[in-house]
């Protein structure tokens, strides 16, 4: 049987990133700082030698603490940026939901932005057209269809939000941190629409802070750390373990991915239950046997006692 | 190309109507405005400026409004332009959209409303008893340039807004600046040849001449006019689009 296709492909991908004072100052500070030595930029590398492969069908999830360059690394695969050096090759188009509720209008109302965010993410006008119903009635925002998006609460933008992206068919698909929209009810909706489209053949990715929620869903793991790639696996309880385990461990420690010694953690731990249970066994055997004893002890005592009551008849039967 | 715009024609509509819709849909004059401010600022040079030059000159209001029709037009646009950018961070950070979209988006916005003035223009020529001729049809060259001329300069400075915020105070200061440079409400004939040399220079001179040959001389301008117009068109739009294709991945640091 032949391997699904590769869809994407990150070859030593590193990311370089600019910090410092370029930000939001102007000309005049700008020459300023320049004539005095007081302006820094500072470079970095967001992600440093990323290399991973994903075939049709594959779910990635991305793990990593804060600022390990998952967001980067997103942005480059989706082509808002280019990596500064290594290749992304990918094979289909590719739909990202980044941070879903930005980039609307206050301005316009509910009916106009979901138009704009359609043409954003590509969709065309016959198909907006088509799906508008479908859209307002999944986000439950009929009664604000012509209101001005402001007066919406960011709950409802999100929801708004999460019904355009989710119409989206991508060979290649990006999720970051889009899973959980809205309240309780609406949440359940939102990822029962996720599953569909993951399981209509998407090649996906998956940004999440939830651990439970990889294991879940992912059949792969890429673990990130300071931009550093700890672990491109298929192995995913292994590196959400190892994953757990280093969250839990005192700050300072390195990221490891080691999941032989997590198998032989996982072995030990096995080998312990076995233990257990064997025990609890043995007790319930004890038990049972007792109980047993006892019984028969029981029914030993009844028939002495039948004997006696029957002495006793006869003796009073002879006294009269 | 074509295929790019043929696959963002639907997301380009919707930009034109959103920033249609933001501009005039919650004013109570709305497009109105846009024809009557150009209007007052006509009224009122009229008023001051025709004791100094308007004695002299036949069609002296023509005169003026040729050349406030083109400097606002430039001034609305380069002023628009240079904002379009940094106003869409938030949807080009997340969204892998071409960036010049918006600024195109903006052009055709500003190019309506100069549309719209174009025909109060005429209206005015008519009241002036300016001769139409069949020459006037030879303003759709300077339009196109000048339409070509903004987008240059809105690529420019929407990339330059996007490293340095207080560029708009500076184009603001240059945009006063210019509008004393470009012979709105005076002539430069009794000017020296080496100050007529720096007029010859200013784009927007030369397209405001062009307007008035055409429209108060009833005459065709020379080829060197013509070519100059193109000339000042096609640099601006090459900086613009080499400043976007060089920084186009490099302007969501700035946001």
């Amino acid at each position: 049987m032949s391997k699904p296709k590769v869809m994407l492909a990150c070859q030593d991908v590193s990311i370089r990133y600019m910090v410092g004072d370029f930000k939001a100052i102007g000309l005049k500070e700008w020459v300023m700082r320049r004539l005095t030595g007081n302006y820094k930029v500072v470079d970095f590398w967001a992600d440093r030698h990323v290399s991973f492969k994903l075939r049709q069908g594959d779910m990635l999830g991305i793990i990593g603490t804060n600022g390990a360059g998952k967001s980067t690394l997103l942005k480059a695969i989706s082509g808002i940026m280019e990596p500064t050096k290594g290749r992304i090759v990918r094979r289909g188009n590719v739909s990202a939901l980044l941070e879903l509720a930005s980039g609307f209008d206050g301005d316009l109302t509910v009916k106009e932005n979901a138009y704009l965010r359609g043409a954003m993410l590509g969709y065309t006008r016959a198909f907006m057209d088509e799906t508008y119903p479908y859209i307002i009635d999944f986000s439950e925002l009929k009664a604000f269809e012509d209101s001005p998006f402001k007066q919406l609460s960011s709950g409802m933008k999100s929801r708004l939000a999460f019904a355009i992206a989710s119409l989206v068919k991508p060979e290649i698909l990006i999720l970051d941190e889009v899973l959980s929209v809205g309240d309780g009810a609406f949440k359940a909706k939102s990822e029962a629409k996720m599953r569909e489209i993951i399981t209509g053949g998407a090649t996906t990715i998956l940004v999440s802070h939830s651990i439970a929620q990889v294991r879940k869903m992912c059949n792969k793991i890429l673990w990130l750390d300071k931009g550093r790639q700890i672990a491109f696996t298929d192995d995913v309880e292994g590196a959400c373990d190892c994953y757990e385990a280093f969250l839990r461990a005192p700050a300072g420690t390195e990221p490891k991915f080691d999941p032989d010694k997590i198998a032989a953690k996982r072995a030990a731990a096995k080998a312990e239950a076995e233990r257990q249970a064997a025990e609890r066994r043995r007790q319930e055997e004890e038990r049972r046997r007792k109980a047993a004893e006892a019984a028969t002890e029981l029914a030993r005592l009844r028939a002495e006692a039948a004997k006696l009551e029957k002495v006793r008849r006869i003796l009073k039967g002879s006294g009269k | 190309m074509i295929d790019q715009l043929k696959k963002y024609q639907f997301l380009f509509e919707e930009l034109v109507k959103r920033d249609f819709k933001k501009k005039y849909k919650r004013t109570v004059l709305g497009m109105g405005w846009s024809i009557l401010s150009p209007l007052l600022v006509l009224l009122v040079m009229k008023i001051i400026f025709t004791q100094f030059f308007g004695r002299t000159m036949t069609h002296y209001t023509t005169y003026l409004f040729c050349g406030l029709l083109t400097f606002n037009w430039f001034s609305e646009s380069t002023n628009l332009g240079m904002r379009c950018l940094y106003a869409n961070a938030a949807v080009f950070t997340k969204i892998n959209v071409p960036k010049y979209l918006f600024l195109l988006a903006s052009n055709v916005q500003t190019l309506i409303n100069f549309a719209l003035t174009l025909l109060v223009f005429f209206l005015f020529c008519a009241i002036d008893r300016i001769a139409f001729t069949w020459r006037f049809v030879l303003l759709i060259y300077p339009i196109l340039t000048l339409l070509v001329f903004n987008i240059g300069m809105g690529l420019v400075l929407s990339a330059l807004f996007m490293f340095f915020r207080d560029v708009d105070y500076l184009w603001r200061v240059f945009l006063r600046l210019l509008m004393y440079g470009s012979a709105i409400f005076y002539t430069i004939d009794q000017f020296s040849a080496r100050l007529k040399l720096a007029f010859a220079c200013n784009p927007v001179y030369r397209h405001i001449a062009y307007f008035r040959e055409v429209v108060i001389d009833g005459t065709v301008p020379s080829l060197p006019a013509h070519l100059v117009l193109a000339g000042f068109a096609l640099a601006a739009f090459a900086v613009g689009a080499f400043m976007y294709k060089h920084y186009n991945t490099k302007f969501l640091y700035y946001v």
